[in-house]
């Protein structure tokens, strides 16, 4: 979707230039000494701790942008600077281009009220409101009447499946419940941006896989501007039109799941793609030579979108060159099953190349 | 230096007792050597704190007020006038919500005037009848918890009322009606103030310290300079006692409140205020609601104390009762303090675990079922007081109210028991009580009294050393030395000999029982509900049955305060032994230990951090009740807080006698604490 969305020339909807957070008192001071050059280990030992160092990257209309890293990597810190939960010590953030750390508190109130949504790890309920009640919540607030928030409340409860218990508490629901709940109630206000941090990290794997079924069908309805955080590479490669992979509050390398699988930029990121099939992530386009003479071509058509794995069977059982086709219907290239035999086993997968 | 190497704790311990000893047998007992106590520097402050509140009161700041009554202005001073507004404000709410439950015409009068109530016979309020306030407390418990606690608030109402003691009792109540809710609202605001600001939580931290381990009666002497006596001193007082632990559990409950809740408020564009009322208060609703209970009780073991500065009400007649030696009618008067509290207690916390209710499918009557149900009653109460009124002609209405000692009484019963005790038991208690005295109180007291003030700051600062460093040392060492300047330094010493005395019996018996409760489930369920009823009792009750046995004695202050010491004893043993972790347990029992071993090697040593800060909420407890013992006559600091209470320029002593307690309490603290953190820590248990 990114690459249209720039082809398009659609606007960023968050930009980020030289984002910097530190922690720690004289944050100001030893980054202003630095000249943007950030040594977390000097940091450090005058007491200060790095949480985003140098972030700059745009997201645009529509797109979800995952943040990837592990425990302690800044990729939360750096949510919660775009949503100014945090202070940002140095850097721009612009919000539809306009200023968000110029903003005023009253400003800032009234950007959260109408633009943001925000869904949280551990859900953040208020446990002594019901669930339409922690749902109508951000309206209420807003100063909306009880009968208008109510009404808009019961259409979210619907939108994520829970009618019937919305007169439940927080601590009668599951955890999957209660996520829904956050998921409606960030949704309440029509935002245009959402942002998750770590939404499904607290639930079993069996209903992680669940919700985030439920997050795309959402998406495709509703077409965001989506910020997501995870530690589940996974899930970044399942969810994500584009992926940017952070350590130590530096951002390793922002692109797409083909690109960041098939072309890691540094060797951290490398280790994180190695154990990943890539016949499971990686889209028939990302592999595909190009297109021969139709003489040489079999019957058999795929689609330049489909996951290689979903189509490696018949593409092996036919003897020819496979034609690659685009969603006009146009050839746009060709593959042979030797390519998908050498993708599987052969060099091409990082996986045996280890061994 | 093998030993040193390895135990250098012991070593310095060591050392520190050979210095402290060849102190104590060296420095001569001679009031000019500076060894033996230190000159009182402070002798002048109490005159100096006596001045400037004098000034406050009459010269500071003069304003001219216009008298109705002389009809002309009159110059007074800013501050007095402020306090007397105040207390009048007081004193009007105190006496509104009285007259509802009880009767009269004051209210009335403050709206028209005593002329009007004369001239129309009709104007007065009439009295509620005990059977509506029996019924409601009993709803209230019925809607909160369910049937046992109406049963038992039922019970107590009634005992209450059949004894004739439904007057002082519900003075009682209306003195703690307006006081609670003053404290809660006063704490809720501190607490949130401090949690907003870092400045005001510095602020008010060490003063909240040195609050909660002042003496009640500290507290009586500057609020009854400032606002006189009767029952709105008593409240104020009360109010400034209570209101502490209110701001401490609110300002807990707002920092447990989970960041993703605040971060979600903030998401959904809360204002600050919005984000303090519908986000953080309520989220954090247990904790304050706990807060509100601990004022509540707060609120009751003033009111006998209270009643030294004029509050009406049971205080004031056990207190009457207690001085004329009349010990049945103190008992009866003591178990209605004790079932109100316990009462009060029961229905605080009940309505802080209740979950909140939701009524949207409700209809009206469902929704206000208790409101309606209560209306009824009422009106049907007070039909059968009327009816009342003509099956007990000329006699006393009992469906009304049953007045001041009127009504059925044990006094006879309990006075002939203790007239039986003393005859039978008078040589054994007598024995008892001479061997005590003689044989270890005495010695001891002669031994702390013979300790030079050097070896004191030595010993003690040594300790703070070896526990907590330089930091603790200088700590420990600031806080006794302000009592060293003072002219009470003996006795403070007396203070702390009794304290430690009753610490040293309480903290053994504590354990004791405590592990022994913990072995068996339901035993140590059992123990903690004791203990849970046991503390609401008021600190002054426990006065009464010891009086009873052993009289008006050194050994009766004693026995009490060990009994009410003993108390977070047992608690917090049980709880430490308890909280030991099952896979310990577990690891153990593979191990093959037998009873004995498993409390020496595994639950002893890891319950112990926990059970050292049992032994320090008992030497508060203690501390609080030696000086409560000065009433019935002991030579410690208390019995001057006492004299400074009857005293008219009393309140720079009544002051500095009560930050003298305080610091006592706050250097032991102080050292328990710090070792039992470290102790938590380096067992990976904080």
């Amino acid at each position: 979707m990114t690459s249209q969305a720039i082809k398009n020339g659609a606007k960023p909807v968050i930009k980020c230039s030289s984002v910097y957070k530190v922690f720690g008192e004289n944050a100001k001071k030893l980054l202003a000494k630095s000249n943007g050059r950030v040594d977390a280990k000097i940091f450090k030992d005058a007491g200060c701790v790095v949480g985003v160092n140098n972030a700059s990257f745009e997201v645009y209309e529509g797109e979800i942008l995952v943040v990837m890293g592990l425990s302690g990597s800044g990729k939360s810190t750096l949510l919660r600077c775009i949503s100014r939960l945090t202070d940002t010590t140095a850097g721009d953030i612009f919000i539809d281009g306009q200023d968000l750390l110029a903003m005023t508190s009253k400003q800032l109130i009234e950007l959260r009220r109408s633009k943001m949504g925000m869904v949280f790890q551990n859900f953040g309920l208020l446990p002594h409101k019901t669930i339409l009640e922690n749902i109508a919540f951000p309206l209420q607030v807003k100063g909306k009447s009880t009968d208008d928030s109510v009404k808009r409340a019961l259409e979210m409860v619907k939108l994520v499946g829970l009618d019937g218990r919305e007169n439940y508490f927080p601590r009668q629901l599951s955890g999957g419940q209660q996520q829904r709940v956050g998921i409606a109630r960030s949704l309440a206000v029509e935002p245009d941006i959402w942002f998750l941090d770590e939404p499904f990290s607290a639930l079993d794997p069996l209903i992680r896989k669940e919700m985030q079924d439920e997050f795309l069908r959402l998406q495709g309805v509703l077409n965001k501007t989506i910020l997501f955080v995870t530690h589940d590479f996974n899930e970044a490669l399942r969810l994500a039109d584009r992926i940017a992979i952070m350590k130590d509050g530096v951002i390793e390398q922002l692109d797409t799941p083909a690109n960041i699988v098939l072309c890691p930029a540094t060797e951290y990121v490398r280790k994180f793609t190695e154990e990943v099939p890539r016949e499971k992530v990686l889209k028939i386009e990302s592999v595909m030579d190009p297109a021969v003479d139709a003489s040489l071509l079999g019957p058999l058509q795929v689609s330049n979108g489909a996951i290689i794995y979903t189509v490696a069977e018949a593409i092996l059982t036919e003897p020819k060159h496979v034609a690659v086709i685009n969603t006009r219907g146009e050839v746009v290239g060709s593959i042979h099953s030797a390519k998908i035999i050498s993708m599987l086993f052969g060099q091409g997968n990082a996986t045996h190349e280890k061994v | 230096m093998k030993l040193l190497k390895n135990h250098p704790k012991y070593v310095h311990f060591i050392a520190l007792l050979t210095v402290f000893f060849l102190l104590c047998l060296t420095v001569t007992p001679n009031e000019t050597n500076i060894l033996w106590r230190l000159p009182p520097l402070f002798a002048g402050l109490p005159g100096s704190i006596n001045g400037f509140a004098e000034h406050l009161m009459y010269d500071w700041f003069p304003v001219e007020i216009y008298d109705p009554e002389l009809e002309e202005y009159e110059t007074s001073a800013l501050v007095r006038e402020l306090t007397r507004g105040f207390s009048r404000g007081v004193l009007f709410c105190i006496e509104f919500v009285r007259e509802i439950l009880l009767g009269g015409v004051k209210t009335i009068v403050v709206f028209t005037s005593w002329d009007f109530v004369g001239d129309n016979k009709w104007a007065v309020w009439p009295a509620l009848p005990w059977t509506v306030v029996s019924g409601g407390v009993m709803l209230l418990g019925y809607a909160l918890r369910g049937k046992a606690l109406a049963l038992l608030a039922g019970l107590a109402t009634a005992y209450i009322a059949i004894f004739g003691q439904w007057e002082p009792a519900m003075e009682t109540l209306s003195f703690v009606l307006i006081a609670a809710p003053v404290s809660c609202l006063l704490g809720l605001f501190l607490g949130a103030v401090a949690y907003k600001s870092k400045a005001a939580e510095t602020i008010l931290m060490p003063l909240l310290n040195v609050a909660q381990t002042m003496p009640h009666f500290s507290y009586l002497i500057p609020v009854m300079v400032f606002f006189g006596v009767g029952d709105h001193a008593g409240a104020i007082a009360t109010i400034i006692f209570a209101t502490p632990p209110m701001i401490r559990l609110t300002l807990l409950g707002l920092k447990r409140v989970s960041l993703e809740v605040i971060e979600a408020g903030a998401m959904n564009g809360c204002t600050n205020a919005q984000m303090m009322f519908k986000v953080l208060i309520p989220t954090a609703r247990r904790d304050i609601l706990i807060g509100t209970n601990q004022v509540i009780m707060q609120c009751l073991a003033m009111a006998v104390i209270a009643s030294f500065i004029g509050a009406k009400g049971l205080g004031f007649n056990l207190l009457l009762a207690l001085n004329q030696l009349r010990i049945g009618q103190a008992l009866e008067l003591g178990i209605c303090i004790v079932l109100i509290a316990v009462v009060l207690d029961k229905l605080s916390l009940a309505w802080a675990n209740k979950q909140t209710d939701y009524f949207a499918d409700y209809r009206f009557v469902q929704r206000h079922k208790y409101g309606i149900f209560f209306l009824v009653f009422l009106v049907a109460c007070v039909m059968l007081s009327v009816l009342g009124k003509f099956i007990f002609a000329g006699g006393i209405n009992y469906f009304h109210l049953i007045p001041h000692n009127q009504g059925i009484t044990t006094e006879l019963f309990w006075q002939s028991g203790v007239d039986w005790m003393v005859e039978n038991w008078y040589r054994g208690l007598q024995t008892f009580n001479n061997w005590l005295i003689i044989d270890v109180l005495m010695p001891m007291k002669t031994a702390y009294l013979g300790m030079p003030v050097s070896a004191t700051f030595v010993l003690v600062m040594g300790i703070g050393f070896i526990i907590g460093g330089l930091r603790s040392a200088l700590i420990v060492g600031g806080l006794l030395l302000f009592i060293a300047f003072t002219e009470w330094w003996d006795r403070a010493l007396i203070t702390a000999y009794m304290t430690s005395f009753a610490v040293l019996v309480s903290a053994l018996i504590g354990i004791v029982v405590g592990s022994l409760c913990a072995q068996n489930s339901f035993a140590s369920k059992l123990i903690l509900v004791v203990c849970d009823t046991l503390q609401t009792f008021p600190s002054f009750i426990y006065l009464i049955p010891v009086i009873m046995l052993f009289g008006v004695t050194d050994t009766s202050v004693l026995i009490a305060v060990i009994v009410y010491a003993t108390i977070p004893a047992v608690r917090y043993t049980v709880e430490g032994l308890s909280s030991v972790p099952a896979t310990l347990q577990d690891a153990g029992s593979m191990a093959g230990v037998n009873k004995l071993q498993r409390w020496v090697n595994i639950e002893m040593p890891l319950a112990f951090p926990h059970i050292m800060l049992g032994v320090n909420q008992t030497v508060v407890f203690a501390l609080f009740m030696v000086i409560i013992g000065a009433m019935i006559g002991t030579d410690d600091l208390g019995q001057y807080i006492l004299k400074a209470l009857s005293d008219k320029n009393g309140i720079g002593n009544g002051l500095m006698l009560g930050l003298c307690v305080a610091f006592l309490g706050l250097a032991v603290d102080h050292l328990i604490r710090t070792w039992a953190d470290q102790k938590k820590v380096a067992l990976g248990m904080a």
